[in-house]
């Protein structure tokens, strides 16, 4: 679906605009925010050792490389999502509000204990979906929680959400074979942080171990992340949906045809 | 202009179905209602109290106008010619087309064999508050302290997400927005839906058939009116994301575009 790589993309992308970020894993037992950051081999503890109290939170913080910046919290893959206790995480979560500007809390897929306790204690929501029925669905669900079981909703404040389109494929939605943008828009009705088109670049980026916004700054789905990052800022960007992109011989046939 | 269809119900659901699943020979639907009836309470000397009935009617003439009336006749045990004067009062009432449907504080026995001894007893309700004039004309029965009333609709201001269920049995559910597939709204009364209808919206819970579901653009996954039900396969294609009503008709459900 792209959680994982939306927010390391992002953290990287908010990182590059000065913020101070930290990434953290809650799929806990099916950890991978380590594998596409690249910061796999540098795991000593991680977020069960914090919430448990087995280690102090600098111990677990992996600081990235590339950006001075950007930090990951990543999981434990031995344990289970039963390791994490809801005031152990709001412990870890204020600690990490006095350190950062930013905590992307990349959240497991699933309503099951571990998307509980990502979204517990947001202040902001970005909900990733793909342009299915399915996926739009389940986002509609996630919506519905983040408005009940977060921490925010609970105190009867408003939980801001914002909604970015992965996946997106210009040329089969135009053939009907996926949802429009203003079909998903007018369902889940949230404001659109960014639409990213699919591209070979985001496999090749988490192959390689790097934020795609990092990996290639000039691809466009670096600028449809590092665009939506900005808007996170507060900056007002247009969101320009991805163009379809076409061979040389399409767009001759193309133009051909519509002077005919 | 599309036509109305009125749609049979699927035999399964029409009868009642008995543990081994097969289905019971005759079924009665039965159902409960509460409905407000005035209580008025006359005192004696009665001329004086209908005097200010009169005078309070006068104000407000439809007060008593298609409303259920029960009438107290406790006073009238005191007065030295006990059921003589409740039997004054009923045909004092009756000649003002007041509607007593019962009487209470009394055995109407005792009123021997006129109309009224077959009226029977009401059991003691819930008093309530009906209007605030009304108050004045039996002083009796504005002593008790009005109990809050549920709202009889319920307002939803946002849309209904996958996955959430919206149950309201006193009355009508309004949602501004679109209630998602995966979702459901269920209602004692009707069902207004000012935005898609993707999800299961079952209406009429208490009042029954004559509940209905509004919604401006019918995509829905089921819809309910009282013991009838329809999912999407059920209507046709050219209704599928119109603006919609829907009710009881005969056996099923009728179907009718609104635009």
């Amino acid at each position: 679906m792209g959680k994982t790589t939306s927010a390391a993309a992002l953290g990287a992308a908010l990182a590059q605009a000065g913020q101070n970020v930290v990434v953290v894993d809650f799929d806990v037992g099916l950890r991978n925010l380590d594998l596409v950051m690249g910061a796999e081999r540098r795991v000593v503890f991680d977020l069960v050792n914090v919430v448990q109290g087995d280690a102090k939170l600098p111990q677990a913080l992996i600081r990235d490389r590339r950006i001075d910046k950007l930090h990951l919290l990543p999981a434990s893959q031995t344990r289970d999502k039963d390791a994490l206790t809801e005031p152990g995480v709001e412990r870890v979560m204020d600690e990490l509000r006095q350190q950062f500007d930013w905590i992307i809390c990349d959240s497991p897929a699933g309503i099951e204990k571990g998307a509980t306790l990502a979204m517990r204690f947001a202040d902001v929501a970005v909900v990733v979906t793909n342009p299915e029925v399915s996926s739009v669905r389940d986002s509609d669900r996630i919506i519905g929680l983040l408005d009940a079981k977060t921490l925010r909703a609970e105190r009867g404040e408003s939980i801001e959400k914002h909604l970015l389109l992965t996946r997106y494929d210009a040329a089969r939605a135009a053939r009907g074979e996926m949802m429009k943008v203003e079909d998903v828009l007018e369902i889940l009705a949230i404001p659109l942080l960014g639409i990213v088109a699919e591209s070979p670049d985001v496999l090749t980026a988490s192959n390689v171990g790097c934020p795609v916004t990092l990996h290639n700054p000039a691809s466009s789905v670096a600028r449809a992340y590092d665009e939506a990052a900005r808007r996170l800022l507060g900056e007002t960007i247009v969101v320009t949906t991805p163009a379809e992109r076409r061979g040389l011989m399409s767009r001759l046939f193309g133009r051909r045809a519509a002077l005919a | 202009m599309h036509e109305d269809r009125p749609l049979n119900a699927d035999p399964s659901t029409a009868a009642a179905r008995t543990e081994d699943g097969i289905p019971a020979p005759s079924t009665i639907l039965m159902r409960g209602r509460s409905l407000l009836a005035l209580v008025i309470a006359p005192r004696w000397p009665l001329a004086a109290w209908l005097e200010a009935l009169d005078a309070q009617t006068h104000r407000a003439a439809n007060l008593f106008e298609q409303r259920p009336v029960v009438v107290n006749l406790a006073a009238a045990l005191e007065d030295e010619r006990g059921p003589e004067a409740a039997l004054e009062a009923l045909v004092a009432l009756a000649a003002r087309n007041i509607k007593v449907i019962g009487v209470e504080g009394i055995d109407p026995a005792v009123l021997g064999q006129t109309r009224w001894s077959r009226l029977p007893i009401i059991p003691p309700g819930r008093e309530t508050a009906v209007r605030e004039d009304v108050g004045a004309v039996p002083p009796a029965t504005a002593t008790a302290p009005a109990p809050v009333r549920p709202p009889p609709s319920l307002l939803i201001d946002r849309p209904v997400r996958s996955g959430q269920s919206i149950v309201f049995d006193h009355g009508d559910i309004t949602v501004i927005g679109a209630v998602a597939s995966g979702a459901e709204v269920i209602a004692g009364g009707s069902i207004h839906v000012y935005g898609a209808l993707r999800g299961r919206a079952i209406a009429g819970l208490s009042v029954g058939a004559a509940a209905r579901i509004f919604c401006q653009k019918l995509e829905a996954e089921m819809v309910a009116v009282d013991d009838r039900y329809r999912t999407a396969e059920h209507w046709g294609a050219d209704l599928h994301g119109r603006a919609v009503q829907i009710r009881r008709d005969r056996d099923g459900l009728r179907f009718s575009a609104l635009d």
